[in-house]
């Protein structure tokens, strides 16, 4: 740690694994409801557990990507954030609007459009929030004695996040414009925007791991974002073919939505290369595997299973079915969660000079968590291609389906315990940490 | 080889010329010339059970034009199937789930009792008639009555 304004950035990680906590409990209540397991109907039914599972993994993500902003961007700039106490105030304000979104789920106060059922007035509160995050990272950047690229790829990650939450904010009379409108926060922002924000990161972390120079870095950075929003942004049709609106949504979404794995391998390829390349050889031995891991189980979750529906004509028959929850918790896993873990395993020993680099709790962390969310994605996938089958296919009832496909929930709950012990063990290593301190800035990274 | 200047004009380039095309193809398809979902049969029905589909977040749990929670059926056709299950009273059988003042739960999987008035019953069904009537490229099959149903499946639902 160079400044001490980055101390921030602890909190807002701490906020991340406390949100994370609850959304695995919320994702429990969910799996044993699925398999008839539905005590809590009474208080939390599907809907209330699935919106704050949902929810949870964004602002838990976005308060990660906030305290990797914190932590990155004082660095980057080579000075000092220019406001600490507004940091803060933010971080609270955050935390606030969050739980107040979540408890007023559970009274059915929402607004009941998928990933976005943040009710409108809490929606404005989230905007001052976010202009105040920008505006203290944007500032501290600009006033500082450098503009990296990393960091400019990482704000503008930030400010287009920011951008595009407004149009999930346009009320429409149709169920299909409303639609069309939602892809572009949801879309734009996790196969569009957060990639520049996991590129900024990543970027940042292969600089100070591997040691290979900045620019030769920085110049594979802009070619795999340039990738990204090349197929991405077009590849937003991929979730227009069968809502309601012409077809040259298929044309399109299907040739630019096939073509955003070539983004993830690039990122994958170029990790692993700047790895080999390195000839530094940082001690911290965890944040490496979580950077590396994050590059290629991205590729894996994002780009592979992603791939596997997003063709029109595989698409057709898996839209609307678990095959999606399948590519969604290994895509969001690896690309988001993980960077943000990585991130966190890179800056804590920084901030708390307890250099903890490679402790035996960590590395069970990194495998069970892995190896737990590679066993619920299979499980997903094996309940996805059932249901399409059955239902799809040979036109049985949803609910038949549903009980013949229940078994694969309970692989579920056992590799979602895999998981969490995993997680938990994560927590544990941060736990030991301890608090961050002004007296990290002497000792060297 | 490539320079960092070139690869932040293809970053640049790209991003710019991707999103003209990307906001060309939103205006073309939301344009009304080239409009499948019924617009103008909008009414204030409709509009109403939308609003009740989205304050009770419904898509907690259904899916409608795929797009939805994957735990209860998909509502898209929900209209039609109904009809066909029941005796074309597949409208009744949607309103009296939606004003049951007990949680309605089909092989033991539970629905929130929402315990709506009739009007408010009449307004969903409206919202789904009117979701029903939209053209799907081809999704509407899918789910809808007329899927194909192989003989296995067949034999496999009679016993």
């Amino acid at each position: 740690m160079k400044y001490k304004s980055q101390k921030v950035a602890y909190w807002f990680f701490a906020l991340s694994m406390l949100l994370l906590v609850l959304q695995i409990i919320y994702g429990f209540i969910m799996g044993f409801a699925r398999i008839g397991f539905d005590n809590l109907h009474e208080f939390i039914p599907f809907n209330t557990a699935r919106s704050v599972h949902t929810n949870l993994l964004v602002v838990w993500l976005l308060s990660g990507f906030m305290g990797a902003a914190y932590y990155i961007i004082p660095e980057e700039a080579q000075r000092e954030l220019v406001n600490v106490k507004l940091a803060y105030v933010q971080l609270i304000s955050l935390a606030v609007v969050g739980v107040v979104a979540i408890v007023g789920f559970h009274f059915n106060i929402w607004e009941g459009r998928k990933f976005l059922e943040i009710p409108r007035p809490l929606d404005y509160l989230v905007v001052v929030n976010v202009l105040l995050f920008l505006g203290l990272i944007l500032v501290t950047l600009f006033k500082g004695k450098k503009q990296t690229t990393t960091a400019l790829v990482l704000s503008m990650g930030l400010l287009f996040a920011a951008l595009l939450y407004l149009p999930g904010m346009l009320p429409f009379d149709s169920q299909v414009t409303d639609s069309f409108f939602r892809w572009w926060v949801v879309h734009l922002w996790v196969e569009g925007v957060w990639e520049l924000i996991m590129g900024g990161i990543l970027s940042f972390l292969l600089i100070k791991l591997t040691g290979v120079d900045r620019e030769v870095i920085e110049k594979w950075l802009y070619v795999i974002v340039g990738l990204t929003f090349l197929s991405g942004v077009l590849g937003t049709g991929h979730h227009y073919y069968y809502i309601g609106v012409n077809k040259i949504w298929l044309l399109v979404g299907g040739i630019f939505s096939a073509l955003e794995p070539l983004a993830f391998l690039a990122m994958a390829l170029f990790a692993v290369n700047m790895y080999r390349k390195g000839e530094k050889k940082h001690p911290n031995k965890l944040a490496l595997y979580w950077t590396l891991g994050a590059a290629i189980v991205s590729f894996v979750g994002a780009g592979l299973l992603g791939f596997a529906h997003t063709l029109p004509q595989t698409n057709l028959y898996t839209h609307g079915t678990l095959v999606t929850a399948m590519h969604g918790h290994l895509a969001f896993w690896g690309a988001y969660a993980m960077i943000v873990l990585a991130i966190i395993s890179y800056s804590l020993p920084n901030m708390t000079g307890r250099k903890l680099y490679d402790s035996a709790t960590g590395r069970m962390a990194y495998w069970f968590s892995n190896i737990g969310m590679i066993g619920m994605t299979v499980a997903f996938g094996v309940a996805g291609v059932a249901q399409v089958y059955l239902e799809r296919k040979f036109g049985m009832d949803f609910m038949a389906v549903q009980k013949e496909i229940s078994i694969h929930f309970v692989v579920l709950i056992i590799c979602a315990s895999l998981f969490a012990t995993g997680i938990i063990m994560y927590i544990v290593d941060f736990y030991k940490h301890g608090r961050p301190t002004d007296e990290a800035i002497e000792i060297k990274e | 080889m490539l320079s960092k200047k070139q690869a932040r004009a293809f970053f640049l380039g790209g991003t710019l010329v991707t999103f003209l095309i990307f906001i060309g193809l939103t205006v073309f398809s939301l344009s009304k010339d080239v409009d499948q979902t019924n617009h103008d049969n909008i009414t204030a029905e409709v509009v109403r059970g939308k609003e009740i589909w989205e304050t009770n977040n419904c898509m907690g749990c259904h899916t409608i034009l795929g797009e939805g929670g994957y735990y209860a059926p998909e509502l898209t056709k929900v209209v039609d199937r109904l009809n066909a299950k029941y005796n074309d009273n597949g409208e009744e059988v949607i309103k009296s789930i939606l004003m049951s003042k007990g949680p309605w739960q089909p092989n033991g999987r539970k629905m929130v009792a929402y315990g709506m008035t009739e009007a408010e019953a009449n307004d969903v069904v409206a919202f789904f008639k009117w979701i029903g009537e939209i053209d799907l490229n081809g999704f509407g099959k899918v789910v809808g009555v007329d899927r194909k149903i192989s003989p296995i499946a067949k034999e496999r639902m009679n016993n």
